[in-house]
């Protein structure tokens, strides 16, 4: 074997290596955060604590009441976001030409408002849907507070997603003589929806996951929430509160956050099958 | 059918007349501010509205500031503020609540018992910057501190007679619970908590130890007698003076059948 | 691209919705920003705008504005993340795409979208208790740049992945296979071939990626040290710019308030630095693949 070829199956080992070892140092920084949470929260966890409202600010009782704000406030901002944000891709990718600079502001915009912080969100949301739009603390001022954040997010994973579809779906569809909104709809959209998917569970995480903009929109509430007009604590502002202003909360803080993991987990799953779902129907890339 | 034309009647007269159908009254009141006071205002709305059907209490946190202002422009009816009110605050109504005193923290491994005031002042100002310096081993000091303008630094600040700019920390944090396990993760930390919660930490096993700010023993027990003076109001305030519900809630957070609430959330009641 | 043929009723009514999410998406950020400038003004028209770049340290309450150590820290713990995340989450999609059984691919995919949703808190639970007691018995105080370039990591780290792992997904098979075909090597073909391809997407996923780091707050509250000072070294405290606003927002009133809203107003005029930056470094992102 020649030294050349030698020192080319080392340079494959090497990279091989890397390319492993990153995943594994992954899952070791991750296996040890989430052993933390187990390890501190899981002894609080059983039926009682997800079906009862909360009692000594949060040190007994449970978190029924918080469960439902975060869905709530998870599905209003989705709801408002989403179509927005495909809407938007779409503009991007399928209408403007790639050189109009409408596009290029569009998407600067929505980069510039991804880096904004969330305390930042959560004072806009506040004047603007609380005090202006009258909403008052509300699960839909918070709804609304995180469909501003999310959308970033969501147009980006979107437009990635309908620039990837190849040309091949495009010209097929316009060949068949469908009309333009009728080929987005029924050919290119389908075929981009997995990246979609991807940027959803992104966003759905990035929304379970927000404290600062829902202190000062949805609120700090702890009551079951019977109106969308109804102030509402959602799950992570109520692990924040737990932890950084309850005298001995750490342990409920820590078992309502590996609640709101495990929410995660189910809901990414259910996500990914969606997509998988959906690729095999739309698998007919060319 | 005359039961029936009865019901009806009464249906439709409980309809045109609410307030007659319902219980005594229906009000609604919306509490904001700090962060410090939202879970025990939040446990005593609890208990209120239990006492007294009709009445809804919203509790929102955000911070003094926000109290302050919310109750100033009508936003909310009671405001929450966890420090002393200021000069140009005077027009609004005061109701102290509860104390939270201020006392330093270490780590239990460190040896150094007690710290004397000027040792204090000397460790917030860079002159003492290792704890072999006053009988401590040869470990550098982690000197932590609170953010501008928190209530507990002012009182700490008072308290050593020093202006926010002499101060040269290494660690700037906060809430108290940040404080306690930056301190309870660094053996040769030290900073300055609320005395509830640093006892609380204390009994469960976390490794910090409590100091006195001042000759008076630190404890909640010195903080409710008046004797440890580095302490701070929490209070509730109104704009204008308190009438109807909120006054009666204001009675009520006062009065001792919430002290348990008070002493859950590990401050002390207020000295009538 | 074929122009568009808004003859149809249908057709023009389409493509005037999609106008219109583009516009109400675009003004979401003209609002945010509005509503900081007007926060903002107050501070701004006392202390003037220079007085946030040119004074010396941040003590509000004394008049004293320097932002400059925070922008600084704001960089430096974005940029040190970044350069960690960025290199493992695309290695990481490939890893997913060209290395793993499908089994371990799938199953990382799911970790990787559930991290995206762990609260900040907790990740700044786990940095304050864990991470910086393990750096402070190294080099005191261990809250540090270091502390929060590494939380900052883990946390940008799916983000990235996951676009990247997109973007790499719906490249046509026909690169890989044909790369196959020249008989090349399977980490040939991943980083000279399949990365390069991904490119557009990758930056979008590097873009999203320092957005969530710039604006970043509870985690980096907890484990940066929050001290307003030039960092000498990794082992050193910093502030950042959206820490600056939490941390102080809950006392803060009048100027100081305002002068809050000046570090956020800063912080956007940063991102859209970045953005700048990204733009001239970056490919052109609007190629389609076929």
């Amino acid at each position: 074997m020649s030294i050349d070829a030698l020192r080319r199956r080392r340079t494959a080992r090497v990279v091989d290596a890397a390319v492993w070892g990153v995943p594994a140092i992954t899952v070791a920084a991750l296996a040890w955060l989430l052993a933390d949470v187990v390890w501190h929260g899981a002894g609080q966890i059983d039926l009682a604590f997800l079906t009862t409202a909360p009692r000594s600010a949060g040190r007994a009782g449970g978190i029924a009441p918080m469960l439902v704000s975060t869905a709530i406030v998870v599905a209003i901002a989705v709801a408002v976001a989403l179509p927005l944000a495909v809407g938007t891709a779409v503009l991007l990718v399928e209408v403007l030409p790639p050189s109009a600079s409408a596009g290029r502001w569009i998407r600067r915009s929505l980069d510039i408002l991804a880096g904004m912080p969330s305390i930042v969100f959560g004072l806009f949301g506040n004047l603007v849907f609380c005090t202006m739009l009258g909403m008052g603390f509300s699960l839909l001022s918070g709804g609304l507070t995180l469909a501003c954040m999310v959308l970033p997010i969501l147009m980006r994973a979107a437009e990635e997603s309908l620039r990837g579809v190849p040309d091949g779906c495009r010209r097929g569809a316009l060949a068949l003589g469908m009309p333009r909104h009728r080929a987005i709809t029924a050919v290119i959209l389908p075929c981009g929806m997995p990246g979609i998917i991807d940027g959803l569970t992104l966003g759905v995480g990035r929304a379970m996951a927000e404290t600062a903009a829902l202190v000062f929109t949805s609120g700090y509430v702890d009551r079951m929430p019977s109106a969308l007009t109804d102030s509402g604590r959602t799950l992570a502002v109520h692990v924040f509160d737990l932890s950084m202003n309850v005298t001995g909360g750490d342990r409920w803080a820590y078992a309502t956050a590996l609640v709101l993991i495990g929410l995660l987990l189910v809901t990414a799953g259910l996500l990914s099958l969606a997509s998988r779902f959906l690729q095999r129907k739309g698998a007919h890339k060319p | 059918m005359p039961l029936r034309r009865t019901l009806v009647a009464a249906l439709t007269a409980a309809c045109l007349f609410p307030p007659l159908a319902g219980a005594a009254e229906t009000a609604k009141l919306t509490v904001t501010g700090a962060s410090t006071l939202a879970p025990l205002v939040s446990e005593i709305a609890h208990r209120f509205e239990n006492a007294n059907p009709g009445v809804r209490i919203d509790v929102q946190t955000g911070g003094s500031s926000r109290g302050v202002a919310d109750v100033r422009r009508g936003i909310a009816d009671i405001g929450m503020v966890s420090r002393v009110l200021k000069p140009d605050e005077d027009d609004l109504t005061v109701n102290i609540v509860a104390r939270d005193g201020v006392g330093m923290i270490v780590n239990t491994a460190n040896p150094v018992d007690p710290l004397s005031r000027d040792q204090v002042i000397g460790i917030y100002t860079g002159r003492i910057t290792n704890w072999s310096q006053i009988g401590g081993p040869d470990r550098p000091i982690t000197v932590v501190n609170k953010a501008e303008g928190r209530s507990t630094l002012d009182i700490f600040l008072e308290h050593v007679q020093l202006k926010p700019t002499d101060v040269k920390a290494h660690i700037v944090i906060g809430d108290n619970e940040q404080g306690v396990k930056v301190v309870a993760g660094n053996p040769w930390a030290i900073g300055y908590v609320s005395i509830g919660t640093a006892e609380y930490h204390a009994q469960a096993g976390t490794p910090v130890r409590l100091m006195a700010l001042g000759p008076v023993v630190a404890t909640t027990g010195n903080v409710a007698n008046g004797t440890y003076g580095a302490a701070r109001p929490l209070n509730l305030v109104t704009a204008k003076p308190p009438e109807g519900v909120a006054a009666r809630f204001i009675a009520y957070s006062q009065s001792p059948a919430v002290h348990d609430l008070i002493h859950d959330q590990y401050f002390v009641p207020a000295p009538r | 691209m074929t122009s568009i043929s808004s003859r149809r009723p249908a057709e023009r009514l389409f493509v005037t919705g999609l106008g219109l999410c583009g516009a109400a998406a675009s003004l979401t950020i003209v609002a945010v920003i509005g509503v900081t400038t007007v926060e903002a003004t107050p501070a701004l028209s006392v202390a003037g705008p220079q007085a946030f770049l040119t004074d010396d340290g941040w003590f509000p309450l004394s008049g004293r504005f320097g932002l400059m150590p925070m922008i600084l820290g704001t960089v430096l713990v974005s940029l040190g993340g970044l350069a960690l995340a960025g290199p493992m989450g695309i290695v990481s999609a490939v890893f997913c795409n060209h290395y793993a059984p499908a089994a371990v691919a799938t199953a990382y995919r799911l970790l990787l979208k559930a991290l995206a949703g762990i609260p900040s808190v907790v990740y700044g639970l786990w940095g304050l208790v864990t991470l910086v007691p393990l750096i402070a018995a190294w080099a005191p105080p261990g809250a540090s740049l270091l502390a929060g370039i590494l939380v900052l990591a883990l946390m940008i780290l799916p983000t990235v992945a996951v676009v990247a792992d997109s973007a790499i997904q719906q490249l046509p098979p026909a690169l890989h296979r044909g790369g196959a075909a020249l008989g090349m090597r399977r980490h040939t073909i991943a980083f000279r071939v399949v990365v390069p391809a991904a490119r557009s997407g990758l930056a979008t996923a590097l873009v999203l990626a320092l957005g969530r780091a710039l604006g970043e707050t509870m985690a980096l509250l907890m484990v940066t040290g929050n001290l307003v000072q030039y960092p000498s070294s990794l082992f050193d405290p910093v502030r950042t710019l959206a820490a600056n606003i939490a941390l102080e927002m809950a006392y803060a009133q009048d100027i100081h308030r305002s002068a809050l809203f000046v570090s956020g107003l800063v912080l956007a005029l940063l991102v859209a630095a970045a953005l700048v930056v990204a733009e001239v470094l970056a490919p052109d992102g609007t190629r389609h693949v076929d």
